[in-house]
């Protein structure tokens, strides 16, 4: 093995290894500067022009906010949409994500078969939520459908919009479960054992180590996992898409944006203020994010 | 990618591949355009399919045909044309280029401004002149010339605005009641010839034990089919063209007509229709569940070939308004358009006035009977006796309506007409609210 000298600086490297450094630097940001910020912000300034996607863009009439209060006021999807991301993030949040560090937490304790049971929880992360969206059509579907079969029902699980919303978030709360759940279960076996053992010499229960030692000490995870789950709220939108295309009680602000601009409506302008919308709601929350990264770091 | 990535790429793509060549700016150009917003539908729509073909100006070679046509029967169709038009032309080859009927629809902006098709399906209607006037299809005036057998409203329906012709009508299939004759007999009902006359025969086909009306609406777009008969009957066509152009208020009281009287007949037809296709709902009526389906005659491609789709009949949407009468109808145009600058424009014309003449509308009708030949010269004896009624009713017709998906904005229809219906076939008391929103959206659309 050729030995290598001590690095010490980047006045020590190379001209060749400079550019090499130079260019590793370059590329990414270059990239992100063309995948991630220009669309955004080309997004922001198109939502204020009335572009129909056809020919040159200089043809496109600015028309200011016109497109905002029209998507606010006299677009009836809208709001539904609001209220089901909304809801969304609730059931998430509320009882996808705490059954997911329930189920991490009984899968610490090493039970016998938890290997077994890890694989299948953690299966339909694998999965994409269009594939989810159509397994569960086999147990959904009003005239097929696993559910009706049994129970004799004839309810339209997925069309009926009292309650596709429900139907949809159960299974997209079956594929997040499993990536919670791992996620906790890195966490917890990231726990000093010593401090469940100092605890339990305290004569701490069981409970109270878990909420009083163990949960605070997981708080780098916590953050992740608040994270994921906002962000899987907000950009839900396979599952419907595959469903009825984000129609008849499933409507969600992703999919208004996508029927939007792609379909062959091509109001791009509109649908870029819904899309502008939506940015600065996950802006507020990546936002939150970085205060509290920032503020551990220092 | 087979599709453009940009629009920079897509002028370039304009100069004609002898004059082109790959240089190494084309692919930069197409690069540092692909950064911009323009990069993420262009990539959906690469999804789409493969258009890849060869072939210069002449008139040999391969002409690519994009179709919509993916249903198995009508795609039997296209392919038994193409078969034919292969064997008559040595020279040429035509690869059919088949995309999913709704999502070539859903694409077709990106389509025709990415690399399409020499050839593609599309429909007679305002969609057809829009792209004509965006520079988005190719002239087929000459192509006209020698199409026989078109009639004067065909032609009509086949110029843009700026009065060439953009389009080769195919095949068209009139929009009714459909209902199978054995149940009727069974049962000893009659065609309604009015509105009363509907609404007593569904109520005793509910005593009998039949969903009256079937009803499927998950995409979006059959329950406009409904829509337009009752407005065609209640306000007539005239009104039906201007409404469609944006030039009447949706929240007037004529509008509100069409959907309070909709409210009425809404117990007739078949419950929880927004999670259902119009395939199901055909099949309801094909399983004798339902005693009647209001639709295109391409619900005849759910039933079989021969004694059942035999069986199978139609009868006018009936009279509501005697002044307004019951001769107006709903018979979308099928056929095909040429690209902007078709990679193959010799074969590609060729194609098209094969596609417009009797001989290649002859097969597809015989392939797809649920349709029928828009060419008079076609050949009529061998026509089903669904086909043979079909020419008769269209015949009989005043006024021929396309569809109003077709007759209006794409936006219009897509983002405000199908929520619009769907929120009504949810909730049909509040007619007032909804028509109020749909007029808002209009002013807001039509005024863009």
């Amino acid at each position: 093995m050729a030995r290598r000298p001590k690095y010490k600086g980047i006045d020590h490297l190379s001209p060749v290894d400079r550019v090499v450094v130079g260019l590793m630097i370059a590329i990414p940001t270059l990239l992100v500067l063309w995948l991630v910020w220009l669309p955004a912000i080309a997004s922001v300034l198109l939502s204020f022009t009335n572009w129909d996607g056809i020919g040159p863009i200089s043809g496109a009439k600015v028309i200011g906010l016109k497109n905002y209060s029209d998507v606010v006021n006299i677009y009836p999807p809208f709001w539904p949409a609001v209220q089901h991301n909304l809801i969304w993030l609730a059931a998430l949040f509320l009882v996808a994500t705490p059954f997911g560090l329930f189920l991490a937490v009984l899968l610490d304790r090493e039970l016998r078969g938890s290997r077994v049971f890890q694989t299948a929880i953690y299966l339909p992360v694998v999965l994409s939520l269009a594939l989810i969206g159509f397994i569960w059509q086999l147990i959904y579907s009003r005239d097929q459908g696993l559910i009706n079969q049994v129970t004799g029902s004839t309810i339209d699980w997925y069309g009926d919009q009292r309650y596709n919303l429900w139907a949809a978030l159960l299974a997209a709360s079956w594929r997040h479960v499993g990536y919670i759940m791992l996620l906790y279960l890195a966490g917890l076996k990231g726990v000093d054992p010593s401090l469940r053992e100092a605890a339990r010499v305290d004569g701490a229960s069981e409970r109270t180590t878990f909420f009083r030692v163990v949960f605070p000490v997981m708080a780098p995870i916590n953050m992740i996992v608040i994270v994921v789950t906002v962000i899987e709220a907000l950009r839900a939108f396979d599952l419907v898409w595959v469903i009825n295309k984000g129609r008849n009680g499933l409507e969600l602000i992703s999919t208004l944006v996508t029927s939007n601009i792609v379909g062959e409506a091509s109001r791009i302008g509109f649908g870029s203020a819904m899309a502008t919308i939506m940015l600065i709601v996950s802006s507020v929350f990546v936002a939150l994010y970085l205060r509290v990264m920032m503020k551990e770091q220092r | 990618m087979t599709r453009h990535a940009s629009e920079a790429d897509y002028l370039a793509s304009l100069v004609p591949p002898s004059v082109r060549g790959v240089s190494r700016r084309t692919l930069l150009r197409g690069a540092v355009g692909a950064g911009t917003l323009f990069a993420a539908p262009a990539l959906l729509a690469a999804c789409g399919g493969d258009s890849g073909s060869s072939g210069g100006g002449k008139a040999t070679g391969t002409v690519t045909l994009g179709s919509n046509q993916s249903d198995a029967v009508p795609k039997a169709a296209v392919q038994a044309v193409v078969d034919a038009f292969q064997k008559a032309n040595s020279g040429l080859t035509v690869k059919v280029n088949t995309i999913d009927h709704n999502t070539f629809q859903e694409n077709i902006n990106n389509y025709l401004q990415g690399s399409p098709d020499d050839v593609f399906t599309w429909f007679s209607g305002y969609r057809m002149r829009f792209f004509a006037s965006k520079s988005l299809a190719g002239d087929v005036s000459d192509v006209w010339k020698n199409l026989q057998g078109m009639s004067d409203a065909l032609k009509k329906a086949s110029t843009g605005d700026d009065g060439k012709q953009y389009f080769v009508p195919s095949t068209y299939y009139p929009w009714a009641v459909f209902y199978r004759k054995s149940v009727f007999a069974k049962y000893g009902y009659q065609a309604p010839k009015t509105l009363d006359e509907l609404k007593s025969l569904g109520a005793q086909m509910k005593k009998d034990g039949l969903v009256p009306i079937a009803f499927g609406d998950k995409d979006g777009w059959p329950a406009m089919g409904t829509f337009d008969q009752l407005n065609l009957r209640i306000n007539g066509y005239d009104f039906h063209v201007s409404l469609m152009a944006g030039k009447e208020p949706w929240n007037s009281d004529k509008v509100k007509k069409v959907f309070d009287t909709w409210a009425g007949l809404l117990d007739l037809h078949q419950p929880d229709s927004l999670g259902r296709t119009w395939q199901e709902a055909a099949q309801a009526l094909q399983q004798k569940k339902a005693g009647t389906y209001i639709l295109g005659s391409f619900v005849a491609q759910q039933f079989k070939a021969g004694a059942e789709q035999e069986d199978l009949d139609f009868f006018n949407f009936p009279e509501i308004d005697s002044n307004i009468g019951a001769d107006a109808i709903d018979a979308p145009i099928d056929g095909y358009m040429m690209s902007k600058r078709p990679k193959n424009q010799a074969g590609a014309a060729k194609l098209l006035g094969y596609l417009g003449s009797a001989d290649a509308q002859n097969l597809a009708v015989k392939a797809d009977p649920s349709v029928i030949a828009t060419s008079d010269k076609a050949d009529q004896s061998a026509y089903t006796p669904l086909q043979k009624k079909s020419v008769e009713f269209v015949k009989q017709a005043k006024s021929i309506a396309q569809f109003l998906d077709r007759d209006t904005r794409p936006d219009f229809a897509s983002t405000v007409m199908i929520p619009a219906i769907q929120s009504f076939i949810k909730n049909p008391k509040d007619v007032d609210g909804l028509v109020n929103t749909i007029e808002k959206q209009k002013q807001s659309i039509f005024a863009s």
